[in-house]
Parts: C-alpha cells; sequence; structure tokens
C-alpha cells in the first residue's frame, strides 16, 4: 500500500515540472553565473527570470529579491540584519508562536543585550494588533509577525499590523514559509517590508529561501562575501534551486485558485469527521482563518507521539506537538501560547493537505485513526480516571 | 530518533496492558507536563511478585519500558524487584535514545510506587524501597 502522507507542512514532494526546470542547471548548464563568458550569461539569465517570476507573484519588484539557503536563514538575516543596521534602536517586537527560526533568534538577540516583547496570542493563536500598538517604541528595530502559523495553521491580521508598523516608520518582517504559495500573499497590500519564503514548502526543492526585501529597508548582509545578490548575500547562487522554487511557485500560483478552495474542503471535511468520530478532541487554531491544508486537533488521554507511531506502522505520516517527540519534555510553544493544557497539547497533531491529497485519504486515515485511538486511550491511566470519575 | 527493535516489538504489542482486579499494590508517576504518566498494579503471594500489570500515557518508550518493566518483575521476590533498575530496563530494551532515557526512570519509580503501597498496605519494611515522589496535578 502507498503511504498516506499527511505532512505537507513539513515538506512537499518536488513538482515534476520544478524538477523538469532544475535539470538542466545540474547537468549542461553548471557554469557559475558570476562567470563572464557566455555559457554563464545563460545561467545567469535563467537567476534573474527565477528572480522575476517570484517577485511578481508577491506583487514585489526582481531587486527587492534576495535567494537565501533556507526560510530560516531569510528569518535570521532580517532579524540580525535589522538590528545591525539601525544600531541605536535596541527594542525588537515579535510573537508567542513563531517558527524557531524567529523565536530563536530573537532570544539570541535577548542574549546579546536586545530587548524582545513577545506579543500574546489568544485562543485560537491571533495577534491583537492593539498589543503591538502598545508594544511599539521609538527605538523599536523590527517587528516580526509570522503571517500563518506553521503548527495550528492560524493566519495573523498582517494588513493591520503592517499599518501600525507603517506609522511607527518600523519595519515589518514576516515569515511567510507556510503561505506563499497557498494563500494570495501581496507586500503591498499588507505593508510588509521583509518577508520569508522557502522553495520546499511549495513542491519546490529544500535548501532554497528568499528573503523580500522593499527598497529602502535597512538592513545589514548577514553573510559576507562575494558580489552574489548585489552584494547583499554572498555565495555562489544554488543555481537549481532558485530554478526550481520559482518552476513551482509559478505552478502553485496557478493553480491556486482551484487548489486553495479544495484542499480547504478537505481540511474542514476530516475537522468535521474526528470531532464527530472520536471522542473527547479538540481542535485547534482559528476555525475560518487557517491555511487551508492545515488540520492541528487534540486527543485526549493520549500522548502524540504514540500516536504517531500507530499511524507511522501503517505507513501514514503525520506530525505532533507533544512534548515527548520535542526532545525538550516540553510542549509546543505555540500550543502553550494559546492556553491549552498540558494535558491536551501533548496529544496534539498535525496533518497537513497537499496537492496529493484526495478525499479518499480522509476514508483511509479515519479508518487507521478511529482504532489507534481506542487502543492507547485503552491503555491510558488518564482515561481509566476519567471513565471511572463519570461512572460514580 | 531512532527506537530499538525491542522498543518497537514491545510498544506495538505490549504485555501485561490492564489491570488486576484486586492488586496487592498499585503505584501511579508522572504528570501530563512531561506527558508520561505510568500505573503500575502488582500481585503478591508469599512474598512473591505472582502477577504485573499497567496503564501508560506517553510516548513509545514509555508503552515500551512498562511493557518490560512488568515482564521483569513478574516472579521476582520484593528484594529482587526492588533492585530492578531503570539502567535494567533500558538495557533489557537494547537501549533507548538518550532525550527518553527519562522514561526508564519513570518505570523504576512506578514499580517503587507500586511496592511502596503494597509495603504500606502490609506494615512491611523493604530494604532499600524508598516512598514515591508526590504526583503534580494540572
Amino acid at each position: 500500500m502507498d503511504a498516506l502522507y499527511l505532512d505537507n507542512a513539513a515538506t512537499t514532494r518536488v513538482h515534476p515540472k520544478a524538477l523538469a526546470a532544475m535539470m538542466p542547471f545540474l547537468e549542461g548548464n553548471f557554469h557559475n553565473p558570476s562567470s563572464v563568458y557566455g555559457p554563464a550569461r545563460v545561467v545567469r539569465q535563467a537567476i534573474d527570470e527565477a528572480r522575476s517570476q517570484i517577485a511578481g507573484h508577491i506583487n514585489a519588484r526582481p531587486e527587492e529579491i534576495f535567494f537565501t539557503g533556507s526560510g530560516t536563514e531569510a528569518d535570521n538575516w532580517a532579524l540580525h540584519g535589522a538590528v545591525a543596521a539601525s544600531p541605536a534602536k535596541r527594542h525588537i517586537i515579535t510573537t508567542a508562536i513563531e517558527h524557531h527560526g524567529v523565536l530563536y533568534a530573537c532570544r539570541a538577540l535577548e542574549k546579546r543585550g536586545f530587548d524582545v516583547t513577545y506579543l500574546p496570542v489568544d485562543a485560537d493563536g491571533l495577534v491583537n494588533p492593539a498589543d503591538l500598538a502598545d508594544a511599539l517604541r521609538p527605538d523599536t528595530a523590527v517587528v516580526s509577525v509570522i503571517m500563518a502559523n506553521n503548527e495550528v495553521g492560524t493566519i495573523q491580521p498582517l494588513a493591520e499590523i503592517g499599518a501600525l508598523t507603517r506609522k511607527n516608520n518600523t519595519p515589518l518582517h514576516t515569515d511567510a514559509v507556510q503561505s506563499v504559495g497557498h494563500i494570495p500573499v501581496d507586500v503591498d497590500a499588507l505593508d510588509i517590508d521583509m518577508l520569508a519564503l522557502s522553495a520546499h514548502k511549495f513542491y519546490g526543492p529544500n535548501g532554497i529561501g528568499a528573503l523580500y526585501v522593499r527598497k529602502g529597508t535597512p538592513l545589514a548582509p548577514l553573510l559576507h562575501g562575494g558580489a552574489q545578490e548585489r552584494g547583499r548575500r554572498a555565495g555562489t547562487e544554488n543555481v537549481a534551486g532558485i530554478v526550481g522554487m520559482a518552476a513551482a511557485l509559478n505552478v502553485a500560483v496557478a493553480e491556486m485558485p482551484r487548489e486553495q478552495p479544495r484542499v480547504t474542503a478537505l481540511r474542514d471535511r476530516l475537522m468535521a469527521e474526528i470531532l464527530e468520530k472520536i471522542p473527547h478532541t479538540k481542535p485547534n487554531g482559528h476555525p475560518t482563518r487557517r491555511l487551508p491544508g492545515n488540520v492541528n486537533i487534540s486527543f485526549r488521554f493520549i500522548e502524540g507521539e504514540s500516536l504517531l507511531l500507530h499511524l507511522d506502522m501503517q505507513k501514514c505520516y503525520a506530525s505532533t506537538g507533544s512534548a515527548c517527540s520535542s526532545g525538550a519534555l516540553e510542549p509546543s510553544h505555540v500550543l502553550m501560547a494559546m492556553g491549552l493544557p498540558h494535558g491536551l497539547a501533548n496529544g496534539a497533531l498535525r496533518f497537513s493537505f497537499g496537492r496529493d491529497n484526495t478525499e479518499a485519504d480522509i476514508d483511509r486515515l479515519m479508518a487507521i485513526l478511529v482504532p489507534s485511538v481506542e487502543r492507547l486511550r485503552a491503555m491510558s491511566p488518564l482515561y481509566d480516571d476519567f471513565v471511572k470519575k463519570g461512572e460514580k | 530518533m531512532e527506537y530499538s527493535e525491542k522498543v518497537m516489538d514491545h510498544f506495538t504489542n505490549p504485555r501485561n496492558v490492564g489491570e488486576l482486579e484486586n492488586p496487592s499494590g498499585v503505584g501511579t508517576v508522572g504528570n501530563e507536563k512531561c506527558g508520561d504518566i505510568m500505573r503500575f498494579y502488582i500481585q503478591v503471594t508469599d512474598g512473591v511478585i505472582t502477577d504485573a500489570k499497567f496503564k501508560t500515557f506517553g510516548c513509545g518508550a514509555a508503552v515500551a519500558t512498562s511493557s518490560i518493566a512488568t515482564e521483569m518483575v513478574r516472579g521476582k521476590t520484593l528484594q529482587e524487584a526492588v533492585q530492578i533498575s531503570n539502567t535494567a530496563v533500558m538495557e533489557a530494551l537494547d537501549g533507548l535514545p538518550a532525550a527518553k532515557a527519562h522514561c526508564s526512570c519513570l518505570a523504576e519509580e512506578a514499580l517503587h510506587a507500586a511496592l511502596w503501597d503494597y509495603a504500606r498496605k502490609n506494615g512491611l519494611d523493604i530494604p532499600g524501597l524508598k516512598p514515591p515522589e508526590e504526583t503534580e496535578a494540572e
């Protein structure tokens, strides 16, 4: 039986068109785009074209797109680069539910003496723009708010957030790694100054990301070396990656009018079925303001990793926010920030749909999930206590 | 993170899941915060553990350590049972990933808690047995 892959928020399968676009640059067109001879100019042109296509998909200009090695590098660059460019400003604002690429970059800056405000979120994972308005200071160097959360899928009110940062004249960075290619993104409409994206989340290859930097945004380089990316991000270009990223995004954007509602319907159906067929479950994240493919549900009385192992044995692949799986003995910081008790956070599973998933996948998942949950509950002392309490 | 075949075997087919009707001793350890709770039941006849069962909320390692610890304790005298250490549990499973070592400690604690419960009910003093730590409730 084929694997049932429901972890598209972790990474996606490279689209055949992206792979086909990449191959020439791993074979014949291997030349260094910085070289002056003819074949190198062909490679240079391919990069320029990819840059221009990617820029168009987020309503940016080509010269505002800088290729990086990952979404995490783009996030780190935005934060470290912004504070380095404005040495008098010692304050950073972010949220309690950032991806580690932003969260740990902020903690590193905190250790270097920067003052960091972590905005709270409500039970659905939403930031309140009023909290940002209160936190903004004249010495705020940068604000970083994740566009849509990778664990629970909640989409933030970035237009309102962007209006506030623009008024305060503070650069706004957003980690849009989960959003680009899945929902429409317009950097002008949202007043975004910097935006991180990553190809492998939208059917491009691993190891290639980009940072959008609005013209005029103060940003120091993170990597020093050659003059690539107009001297702002050194290192020989990952040409195949760049070309593959653009090809994948071209497909994702072209298919979005069809795929976004289709995947949203899969999401809503799975959520409804789990809540209907499995008692003692709780959906996490905003019910409607959420990524098309994201389902996050807590199964009471069950620890997430053990449920994942049961699914894994039946070739079904998903993710968990449990402490056991993190290696840190603390459940997901996102679920904790949303106010979930430890028991529910430790029993949270994320299923993320993508372009390869179908309605039949939901039937197959439910056939695996229902008995797995029953089996684990049958051996759970917490379920025991709950049932016995009910009988009394 | 990689589990040994032994761990996966005990996770997939856990031995001794369930509870005992009238157990000689019961012990519950762990909390929801770290994500592991183990409850061990033991039956003691003439100073020998004749049966052991468990219920566990936790990860793969927690289930597997519970399963193997209940196997190891069967047929042991009280004094022998006290000597079953987390290291012995871990070795019996051909090792655990470093981040999961605490699960073997929890299995030892659950066993000790069940022994303590038995000793307390029967006014016994088992040398080397310490009272269990209070379970933290949320």
